[in-house]
This record gives C-alpha cells, sequence and structure tokens, in this order.
C-alpha cells in the first residue's frame, strides 16, 4: 500500500445524528472523508492518491441501511445497502429488474459484498455500473445535513466530471426510487472486456412503455459515454410518441450522436463506443417491442 | 500523526486482539500482525482476489477491508479451511485434478470456491455458477477448467469425482445421505 497507514485517523460515530455533526464539524478545518464498504477509498489509498488522512466510518449506522418497499411499487434503498444484499431482495427483484441485473455486474462478488449503493454514487465515477438504472427510474437522492434533510433528483445529482451537487456537511443517506408506470419493460445491459471485474466501456439502462398511442415513456440512460452519467434526451424524443418501427429505431439511434459525448481513453476508443451505444440501444428497443424490428 | 485503535477479531475460531492503525488493511493484519501467511496480495486493487478472505461468512478482497471494519467480526483464511494439517475434500480436489499450477492464487480461489460449496448446500453447481462465484478470482497460468473442475468434484459425491474430468457430474441434486 503506497499510503502510509500510520498516518491516517478514523471518526467512529455511535449513530447518524452524531456522523451528521462529525462532518459538519469538520468542514471548517479538514472535511472528513466517509468510509462506506470502502471498495473504491482502498483502491486509491492503495494507490497513493487518495487525499485526506481523516475519515468518517459510516460502516455501524444502522439508519442508513434497510430496503422499504413503497405500497405502490415504488422503494427506498438505504445507501449503505450493499450490492450483494440488494440482489437478494425478494421485492426488489419483482419490482426492479434491471437494477438487480447491475448489482449482479458491479465488480464480483467479493465486491458486491461490500460496496454500497450510496458509495456508487458519491464515488461519482461516469462509469458506474448503477447509475444509468437510478437515473433511468428517476431516483431521488435523499441527502442528510445537521442542517435537515434535501432531496435531488438524479438528474441534477451529476454537476461535472467527478463533481457531486452535495454540500460538505452532507451525506448521502437513502434512495428512492419511485413506482415504475405499470407495463413498462426494464432493460440494462453493460459492455466491457469481460463480464466480471472489467470497468465498462458503455453501460446502459432503459425503462419504456409502448401504449396505445404509441411509445409514452421512455428513459434512456447512460454511463461511461460522457463525463457524467446522462440521459440522451434527443434519443428519447425520437421514440415519445411514436410507433414502434424500424424507422422509429434507425431516428432515435442517429439522434444518440447529439446526446453523448464518449471520449477515447484506455479502455476504449469515442468512435467504438458511439456504435456499441447504437447496438446496446437496437437491442433494447428489439427486445422491448417487435414493432421496431418492421418497416 | 493517525492513531491506532484495538480491534478484537476471531480468526479462523480463535479471537484475537490486535493494536493496529485503524485503516490498516485486513491483509496486513492477517499476515504481519498474526502471521497468517496463507492470504496472498496479488494486484491491491480488488481485482484479482488471490487476497480474497471470509469475513463473517462473506468473501470479501482484504486488500481493501481496513482493521476497523474487521472489529467483532468472524474471519475465515485459507489455514482455517482444514482440520490440523488435514485438506479438505475442496483442497484434495484442486491438488488431484491439478487445480493449482503457481499457487499464487489458490488460497483466493479456495475461498470462494468454499463459499460457493457452502451456499449450495449439497447441490452440485453448474459451471456457469463455477465460473461466476470464481470470476473476481484471476489465475495467471490460467488454468480455469481444472479449478472448476475441482470445484464441481469436491461438490459432488465421491463416485462422480471419478469422472469429473471426463464429463461434468450429474446436475441434479442428491441427497446428502446417499452421497455418502
Amino acid at each position: 500500500m503506497r499510503t502510509a497507514v500510520s498516518t491516517l485517523s478514523i471518526e467512529r460515530p455511535r449513530d447518524l445524528k452524531q456522523a451528521l455533526r462529525m462532518l459538519a464539524d469538520s468542514v471548517a478545518k479538514a472535511r472528513l472523508i466517509p468510509l462506506a464498504g470502502g471498495t473504491d477509498l482502498f483502491v486509491y489509498l492503495n494507490a497513493g492518491t487518495q487525499q485526506g488522512s481523516r475519515f468518517l466510518d459510516l460502516g455501524g449506522l444502522r439508519e442508513l441501511r434497510g430496503v422499504r418497499m413503497g405500497r405502490r411499487g415504488g422503494v427506498t434503498l438505504g445507501a449503505l445497502e450493499n450490492f450483494r444484499d440488494l440482489q437478494r431482495h425478494a421485492g426488489l427483484r419483482k419490482t426492479f429488474p434491471s437494477l438487480i441485473a447491475a448489482a449482479r455486474q458491479v465488480g464480483a462478488e467479493q465486491i458486491q459484498n461490500r460496496a454500497t449503493l450510496g458509495g456508487n454514487i458519491a464515488n461519482a465515477s461516469p462509469a458506474g455500473d448503477s447509475l444509468p438504472v437510478l437515473f433511468a427510474h428517476d431516483a431521488r437522492v435523499h441527502a442528510l445535513s445537521v442542517r435537515g434533510e434535501r432531496v435531488v433528483p438524479f438528474a441534477e445529482l451529476y454537476t461535472g466530471y467527478r463533481q457531486l451537487a452535495l454540500a460538505p456537511d452532507e451525506l448521502i443517506a437513502a434512495i428512492e426510487l419511485p413506482p415504475t408506470p405499470p407495463r413498462c419493460i426494464q432493460f440494462f445491459r453493460k459492455v466491457g472486456t469481460r463480464a466480471a471485474q472489467s470497468i465498462s466501456k458503455v453501460v446502459f439502462a432503459g425503462v419504456l412503455r409502448v401504449g396505445r398511442g404509441g411509445v409514452d415513456h421512455a428513459r434512456l440512460a447512460w454511463g461511461s459515454v460522457a463525463a457524467t452519467p446522462v440521459r440522451s434526451a434527443s434519443a428519447e424524443a425520437a421514440l415519445l410518441g411514436a410507433s414502434p418501427s424500424r424507422e422509429v429505431a434507425g431516428r432515435a439511434r442517429a439522434a444518440l450522436g447529439s446526446d453523448i459525448t464518449p471520449i477515447d481513453d484506455v479502455r476504449s476508443q469515442g468512435s467504438y463506443r458511439l456504435e456499441v451505444a447504437g447496438n446496446v440501444l437496437a437491442q433494447f428497443l428489439r427486445a422491448t417491442h417487435p414493432g421496431f424490428t418492421r418497416d | 500523526m493517525g492513531e491506532r485503535i484495538a480491534v478484537r477479531l476471531t480468526v479462523n475460531g480463535k479471537a484475537h486482539r490486535v493494536h493496529t492503525p485503524p485503516l490498516k488493511r485486513l491483509l496486513d493484519v492477517l499476515r504481519e500482525d498474526l502471521r497468517l501467511t496463507g492470504t496472498k496480495e496479488g494486484c491491491g486493487e480488488g481485482e484479482c482476489g488471490a487476497c480474497t478472505v471470509l469475513l463473517d461468512g462473506r468473501t470479501v478482497n482484504s486488500c481493501l477491508v481496513p482493521a476497523v471494519h474487521a472489529d467483532g467480526a468472524k474471519v475465515v483464511t485459507v489455514e482455517g479451511l482444514g482440520k490440523g494439517g488435514a485438506l479438505t475434500k475442496l483442497q484434495k480436489a484442486f491438488v488431484e485434478l491439478g487445480g493449482a499450477q503457481c499457487g499464487i492464487c489458490t488460497p483466493g480461489m479456495l475461498m470462494s470456491a468454499a463459499a460457493l460449496i457452502k451456499a449450495a448446500k449439497g447441490r452440485v453447481p453448474s459451471d456457469p455458477e463455477v465460473r461466476e462465484a470464481l470470476a473476481g478470482n484471476l489465475c495467471r497460468c490460467t488454468g480455469y477448467q481444472r479449478i472448476v473442475d475441482a470445484v464441481r468434484a469436491a461438490a459432488s459425491k465421491p463416485a462422480a469425482r471419478k469422472v469429473a474430468r471426463k464429463r461434468p457430474p450429474a446436475r441434479k441434486r442428491v441427497p446428502a445421505r446417499a452421497a455418502r
């Protein structure tokens, strides 16, 4: 490990109230860095790239755990829920299969046993596997501080590359997913060098409903194709109100080019990512309604 | 300077108390403080799984777990699989079927495999199930097929073990009593 561990210290709050107080008190000096599952933090510590030396242990905070199913099919997920426990939740498997699919593809079992949903959000990587799912399901992030609770719509959460619209004294406490409209099809697809462990080249979550008058609900959300997780507004607009056809699918695919801004990096090329994103969108539309394959 | 804390943990059934920096890796606590060097460090960033141990029954990369999160926990390392000097059925299967080559990945592979076999409760996991359960354990000798064979053989009854290398054992669940 490249970081000298003997220089690091940790605060272990006994409850959430004390945790928020400790965090608030630290802001003026050196802000405490929240530690949840540690699966990202320890990568940075091991590499010697983690800034700061004072940490706030969230591990013991039961207030940040739990999966609460709403009566109408929505759910509130404690930020400390890990991806393994999410996979095993019977209610979630039924109502949010795309979240389950994403949870199964975060790292591998050893990572899923530790990594938390709140941590995936806070790490703010554009490649975070769960983030497109949260975006596609209109998630709302509940942030807590000594000043009270604030609800941040997912669309307003990321203000730039690895930048969160959260104040330094705020903690991510829970993630609320509203009920998905009935008869929607949910979809998740991660494209990487292999199914496990690899960081995605393109990651996608879609929610779509085809009603009598054509497509009446469309959410297309992407990761690894821009500086933040993004929704493709133009592609969604190309679908909304249209009856499924090959031509409509083609228009949505063409529109993607103005929605996403994939780059060349160590994992892939921008042109490849754009092509693959188009293929993934086509696959999603085919899986949603056979009309998208017909003239 | 940072501080040190007292961490109480049970490793392979034995209670320990270590005085450690709170963010020292569980990997280093095991290897340096407790002298249990069976657990290996590979990548040091949660990719390779060589440092896999069980933390309260679940597989974790011990290079990503701070000592403070092992406080009050039960840890099982590769040293805790067999009793005394005796190998478990799983370890024997790795030896007999060529599941270990250079050996660096083996302790981690064994821990992930042991967790899978325990979770399968007597059922022989399918080839894809074994591959998914071991997906976080990389073998640079790339001896994956023999590792998968060894895990499935260890999970099956003795008669099926002999044929495991030629064809997969029956997937049908065998009652535990009939298996002996």
